[in-house]
Parts: C-alpha cells; structure tokens; sequence
C-alpha cells in the first residue's frame, strides 16, 4: 500500500509540474514582450481607419509583365508611399511570379492622395508642340489650314483627322495611359481638357531626370512647381530641343511636358536651355507639386497598374469596427462560459480556465507576431479568433464527454482520466488537424482579408492544441485526486444523476 | 440536468435512435434538399456582392445623411446604372454603384463630400476593378478544391478509406445546401461569405471526425465477438456520441450567434455580417450531416463488405434467426442489396479489416 502510494505520489507530480512550467513560459514571454515594448495589438486598416489598394499589373506597349518588372515596380511604389512620411505603411507583393498584385496599405486619412500616388505610371516626355487647339471636338485641326498640303512640319492626316476626333471635354478622354509610345507622334489632351495636342515623337525621357524638387515661385508667381534637374545626357537632349524649336513660329516653339500621355504645360521657349534643369508649371498646390516632384524622383513605374481593389476606412468606422467586433467576441466567450458552467459544473470551470489561458497566450501571440513578423489584427482575423473560441471550447468537450463515458463504464475518475485523454487526444488532433489544413489553404489561396481570418484560425488551432495538452489535461489530472471532484458531488459534473448511471457505487 | 441523464443511457444503448436503420429517410430529405439547392441555383442563381462583379461602394457619414443628397451627387457625376443608395442607422448613407471608372469613382466621391459637407478623407469607400472579382472567384475555387483533396488524403490515412469518403459526401452536401440557402433568400455572397463557407468545411468535418472516432472504437473488434453488426455499432457509436455533437455544435455556435447579432445590429452590412450568416447555416447543416448523412452513408459502404455480410450472417445466427429473415427485420434494405453481390467482391481491399488496430 505504501509503494503504491508513493508510486502514486511519483506520478502526482508531473501535471502540477507541466502547469507550472507552462505558468513560467507564458510569465517569461510576457516579460519579453514587455521589454521589446511590443504592448499592443497592431491593429489593421479596418480597424483604425486608413487606405489600402491593390494593384494588378497590366501589360503595355511599353513593356510586358515579367517578374522583375513587378519587383521594380513594388520597389519604386515604396520610395513613392515612404516620401509621404505616414508611419507603418506597408508596400508588398501578394501571389506568385507574374501573377502577383501589389498592395499597398497606408493608415491615416490620407485618402485619394495615395491612390493616385501609387497607381501614376509617372511616364515624363518632353514633345515638341506640333498643333494645339481647343479642347472641344469641333476645334479643327491645324489653325485655318484644311489642305494636306498646308500641313504644319511632321503632322499627317491620319494625325489630323484623329486630332479633330478628339473631344478632350470629356473625361474618359483624359485618362491616360499607354497612349503614350515615346517614338511616334502623339495625339492628346491637357489635363485639365481646355487644350489639345499633335505633338513630335519624345526627346527628352523622365529617366534623364536625376532630381526633382517642388519649389516656390517666388519671382514669377507661378505659384508652386516642379524642378528637375537633367542627367548628362538629359541635358544634352533637352539642350538640343531648344535649341532647335526656340526660333520657330508659334505653336512649334513650344516644349510640352508630358506626364502619362497628358500635356501637363506646355511653355514657350524663349531661348536655348543648356544647364541641363527645367520647371514644370500648372497651377499646382503645394500637395501636388511635392507628390508630383516625389513621383517623378523615383522614376517611373515599368507597368501600367489596373486597381484592383481600393478600400478607404475613416477612423470612426474603424474604431466602430473594433468596438465590435471585441463585443461580438465578449458576448460570444461569455455565452460559452455560462454553456460549460451550466452543463458541466465543476469541469465547465476548467474550461474557464483553458480559455483564459488560451486567450492569454492568443493575446501574447499577436503582440509578439505584430512586433516580428507584422501581423496586423483586422477585423476578419477577430471574427477568426471569435470563432475559435468555439472550436477551442469544443476540444474541452470532446475531452469532458469521454471522460464521462468512461466514468459510466464503471471506471474511477482517476483512472477515467488517462483512458478517457487517450481515446480523446485521438479526437482532438485528427479534428484540429483539419481545421489547420484548412486555414493553411485559406492562407495561401487568399488575399487580403481572407488571409487574416485564415492566420488567426490556424494559430488558434495551434493554441488549443498547445492549451489542451499542456494545461487542461494535467488540470483535468489534478483536479480528479481532490475529494471534490472524485466524490462526484452534485457540483462536480461526475455525479451519479448527471451521468445517469442508475447506481452510485459506480462512480468511486 | 436533464440531458446529461439522457447522455448515460444513450451511451449504454438504453435510449437509442435508430439513424443508420431510419437512413432512406434522411437521405430522402438530403436529396430533396439538394434538389431545392440545385433549382434555387440554376433559376435564381448567386447574389454577388461588389467584391465579385467590380463595382464601389461609398458610405458617408453625416448628421442630415439624406438618400436626396446621394441621388443628386450620382446625377451629377452622370451615374445612373445598378446604382442602389441606402440609408443605415441615423447617420449614415451607402451608395453602391457598378464598376466605375478612376474619373467617374473621383468625381462621385468629390460630389458626395460637397453634398454633405464632409472631407472626402472620411467617406468610407470600397471600389473594386471589374477583372479582380474573377480573380477572386479563381482563388476561392481552387482554395475550395485543394481542400477537398488534402483532406480526404488525410483523413484516409488517419481514419480509414470509406471514412473519407463518408466524410467528404457530407461536406459536399453542407456546402451544396448553405449556397442553396444563399441563392434562395437571396442573401449577398462576398468573400467574407466565401472564408464562412470554406471554415464550414473545417468545422463540419471536426463534427464528422468526433462521430467517426467512435465508429471506429465501436467496431474495431466486432468481427472476432459477433455481437452486433456494423450498422448496429455505428449506430451505437452516433448515438453515444449525440450529446456531444450537440454540445460541440452548441457552443461553436454560440458565438457565431454573437458575430452574427453584432455584426447585423451594430455595423449593418459588412464582413461580420457575411461571414458569421455563412457560418450559422453551414454549423447548422454541418451538425445535421454528420450525425444523418456521414455515418449512414460509412454503414451503407462498408456493410458492402464481403467480411461484413458474413458478420452480419453470424450475428443473425447468434440471434437465433436465419440471416435473410432477421436482415430484412431490422436493417431492410442493406442485405436485400448487398447481399446478392456477396460471392463478386473479394479482393484484398475488401478482406476484413485488421482486428487489432493500433490502440490510441
């Protein structure tokens, strides 16, 4: 009787052990997660407002979607969000080789701003002005000139005819583009639709610009502008430019500037420029002229961009989202905790337990994954957890039910303990295991969203495992050598009525 | 408590439901159900929501949110088709509209701020490309189908064959039902509908797998002791088994319940709504199909086997009747179909299954 007690004892001590060793993991991580000063949730867009957009890339005249191409573009799409200076934006590729889209994420309310920061090819060209008329559609043409043969230098009538086609009043006209082929001449319009164009094939490119800066005119009174300074051959190219159209007739002495197949100005040369700098001018606010010079000072993008998706959440939305879906979370964990209590008595209380440690761990994860590896909490990836609350709750059960069924068997608790675990980690690994498969394959065949609400589920599955196997089990251990539990009191979830086992005797 | 008293005689085979026995009635149901699904989809079809056809949606909020102001910012911007403008709450207005160009979806945007007065920075906005939706769509099939397959390769292996088969008859039937539900109210399909549909999956399965787990337990020894058939032992395990499905479905439930409440109460429309819909009708048909569909259709299967029409013989004998006469008494049906077939099958596959099963 003494060995077997001390054998027992022997035994005893490994569940209280495991807890304990648990108890000290999770204090250690939360002193590391204090010291990284990783203290809170890194919330995502929707729930605290801001912009995101995906682009997909688009193949174009000018160049066709290849890998690197995408790259470049991710590449240049974050010098672009980084010079608007807004903390934790975030540039990535989602997807796979030439099949990716790009997202972009930016919190604030930093609005339209960043969609059109991001998705402008920013293709500069500087054109010799061939023709320019009124915007409007019935503006024919080359001044009064209507016979092919009175025709300004370099402009055809295929040129002309579309020149006369072309309504810039209408804004789908306006869009610009991968019109712009820099070898050919180009038909277009202004921006603002009061101009159009029949300009000269391109002979200065935005890759000749080394540097771009917004400036105040203080002497002209321009107000704000771009100014750009040329690289060696730039300076050549555009020295030759004015050169050559300076001492022509209105409009061929003039140069536009062309940024994505819209004339943006077109000035009047006045005298050849060989210092290798120019400005560009058009009743720019200050916003304009700085993400204007920024995007042209990161050079343009190598593809045309479709969005794909634009999402803009104000900070009252996002923070009604958050209050929420953490309601929508609280009402659910307390509705199950009465559940476990009600039915389960005394075990419904290691359920408590459970899912206050798994919710503790859960919250130690998104803390120290925010701080590592940038997750950001969103509101899919709540109602994830929220689900999993369920889930989580429902590996107890598994664990509770054949516990009982062992107990019915005649079996005492404490021997019911390791029969009834065997049988259920059985259970509870085949059916997590599905739950994992599931959210991998949610993760990577998502964007977005999705692929939040699958993160979240997959690591809560980890979790209930962990938490079952390293908490409840062994409290499940422990609490089945007290009196209270193994007596079967009415109270403890074992007695005799709630199992409905006809005589007593059975439950030891 | 009541059920738990209910839990221990179900559990000794007192109080008992004769599922596997009863299971042309419930595949009868299934099948009508699957039928109603089917024509729902084929006349109705699916109400996408924006994410999948291309279109935006604006939401503004504002202390005099009027639909008049909405309309009038459309008409300005020259917008006039599959446009829907709602009001939510007090404060604010949803505008949806079909796929819009960038100038089109900047102009209406400017013209809902001028409207009601408020910075175009806080109008919520969701516009999404005309191309992205099938992108979308692409992803979730292909998500849906690599499932399926892993899946049913691991339950196969972690379970046994015919239980991965069972178990992906009943998710298909789950999935099949919830988007014929959706299809006949007319509910919206967004992806936040879709991640509900595919967690379904996951969780109908866990349903399955607790049921099957005990299937397996029950009829591990059964052709070496005689005393009951599979479909009996299966019967026996699903209904040992009951109280916990309901527990488990129970409280999975419960907080969907409370996403559901939420998300419809607070916010209106919006990922929480999408989603937790999605999951409270595919729990619901989930919790249904493994206790109805996946373990009849597992005794339907393997009640095919050579070594289970011999059991099923010698427990007839045991009981003291001839085979044919105590089959057609208590399982009709199964032998009448099965038991023609008996001398045709008996290749290696369909040897009895290993007595001594690795114990857990």
């Amino acid at each position: 009787m003494s060995a077997n007690i001390s054998k027992a004892t022997q035994k005893q001590s490994r569940p209280a052990r495991t807890i304990a060793i648990l108890a000290l993991v999770l204090i250690g991580f939360s002193i590391f997660a204090g010291l990284a000063s990783a203290t809170k949730v890194k919330l995502g867009l929707d729930l605290r407002g801001g912009t995101s957009v995906t682009l997909t890339p688009r193949g174009t005249a000018g160049g066709k979607v290849t890998s690197a191409a995408i790259d470049q573009a991710v590449s240049i799409i974050r010098q672009r969000v980084n010079s608007l200076g807004v903390a934790e934006s975030e540039v990535s590729a989602q997807g796979s080789g030439t099949n990716r889209q790009i997202v972009i994420s930016v919190p604030g309310d930093t609005g339209d701003r960043i969609v059109n920061l991001v998705g402008q090819t920013a293709e500069l060209r500087f054109r010799q002005v061939l023709a320019s008329g009124a915007g409007n559609a019935k503006s024919t043409s080359t001044g009064a000139a209507k016979s092919a043969a009175s025709f300004p230098a370099g402009v055809t009538a295929a040129l002309d005819s579309q020149f006369a086609a072309l309504d810039c009043t209408n804004a789908k006209n306006r869009q610009g583009g991968n019109v712009d082929v820099p070898t050919s001449a180009l038909v277009t319009c202004s921006r603002d639709g009061g101009t159009k164009y029949i300009l000269a094939p391109a002979e200065v490119l935005g890759s000749q610009v080394s540097k771009a800066a917004a400036v105040l005119d203080q002497q002209g009174g321009s107000g704000w502008m771009v100014s750009l300074t040329f690289n060696g051959d730039g300076t050549k190219a555009f020295g030759a430019m004015t050169t050559r159209i300076t001492g022509l007739a209105a409009p061929a002495n003039q140069a536009a500037i062309v940024l994505d197949g819209l004339v943006v100005s077109s000035p009047r040369i006045i005298e050849a420029i060989n210092s290798g700098s120019a400005q560009i001018t058009g009743n720019f606010t200050q916003t304009d002229a700085t993400d204007l010079s920024n995007v042209l000072k990161y050079g343009a993008l190598p593809l045309a961009f479709d969005r794909g998706e634009v999402q803009q959440v104000s900070p009252t939305l996002g923070s009604d989202q958050l209050r929420a879906g953490l309601l929508a979370g609280g009402i659910g964990l307390g509705l199950v905790l009465l559940y476990s209590l009600l039915y389960y008595r005394g075990l419904g209380l290691v359920s408590v337990g459970s899912l206050a440690v798994a919710g503790g761990i859960t919250y130690l994860s998104f803390l120290l994954l925010g701080k590592y590896i940038g997750f950001t909490l969103t509101l899919a990836g709540i109602a994830g957890a929220i689900v999993s609350i369920g889930i989580t709750a429902d590996s107890f059960i598994v664990y509770f039910e054949r516990l009982r069924d062992e107990v019915r068997e005649g079996r005492s608790l404490k021997t019911a303990v390791e029969t009834g675990w065997q049988r259920a980690r059985h259970t509870v690994l085949v059916a997590d295991f599905v739950s994992l498969i599931a959210s991998i394959l949610l993760y990577f065949f998502a964007v977005g969203g999705v692929r939040g609400f699958a993160f979240t589920l997959g690591l809560t599955t980890f979790v209930d495992l962990f938490v079952v196997f390293f908490f409840t089990k062994p409290l499940v251990t422990l609490l089945a050598r007290t009196s209270f539990y193994s007596r079967g009191g009415n109270l403890s979830g074992f007695s005799a009525k709630s199992l409905g086992v006809v005589t007593g005797k059975d439950v030891a | 408590m009541a059920l738990s008293g209910i839990g221990g005689r179900l559990y000794r085979g007192e109080t008992s439901v004769d599922f596997i026995g009863q299971r042309r009635r419930f595949y009868a149901f299934s099948l009508l159900l699957i039928i109603i699904s089917a024509a729902a989809l084929g006349i109705q079809g699916l109400k996408l929501g924006i994410e999948f056809k291309g279109g935006a949606a604006f939401t503004v909020t504002s202390p005099n949110a009027t639909i008049d102001g909405a309309d009038q910012a459309l008409q300005n911007a020259g917008i006039t088709s599959e446009a829907i403008v709602q009001k939510i709450g007090t404060d604010k207005v949803r505008v949806q509209t079909g796929a819009l160009s960038n100038v089109q979806s900047d102009t209406l945007k400017a013209n809902l701020a001028k409207a009601y007065n408020v910075q175009s920075g806080n109008i919520d906005t969701l516009a999404i490309g005309p191309s992205w939706g099938k992108e979308i769509t692409k992803k979730a099939l292909y998500g849906l189908i690599g499932f399926i397959i892993v899946v049913m390769l691991y339950l196969a292996m972690a379970m046994e064959p015919k239980m991965a088969i069972a178990a992906i008859i009943a998710v298909v039937h789950d999935v099949f039902i919830t988007v014929g539900i959706y299809a006949l109210v007319g509910f919206d399909v967004t992806p936040a509908t879709v991640i509900g549909f595919l967690t379904i999956l996951g969780y109908s399965l866990y349903d399955t797998v607790v049921v099957f787990d005990k299937v397996r337990e029950n009829t591990r020894s059964i052709t070496s002791t005689a005393k009951q058939t599979y479909s009996q032992a299966a019967n026996l395990a699903v209904n040992q088994t009951l109280v916990r499905s309901f527990n488990t479905s129970l409280i999975a439930l419960l907080p969907v319940a409370s996403i559901l409440f939420v998300g419809a109460g607070l916010l209106g429309a919006g990922t929480l709504k999408d989603l937790s819909l999605a999951l409270f009708i595919g729990l619901a048909t989930g919790t249904y199909s493994s206790i109805f569909v996946a373990t009849p259709i597992l005794a339907t299967l393997r009640e095919r086997e050579p070594a289970m029409v011999a059991l099923r013989k010698r427990v007839a004998v045991r009981n003291g009747g001839t085979p044919e006469k105590f089959a057609s008494e208590v399982i009709p049906g199964v032998v009448t179909s099965t038991h023609s077939k008996e001398d045709r099958v008996r290749g290696p596959r369909n040897q009895p299954k290993r007595k001594h099963t690795k114990k857990h």
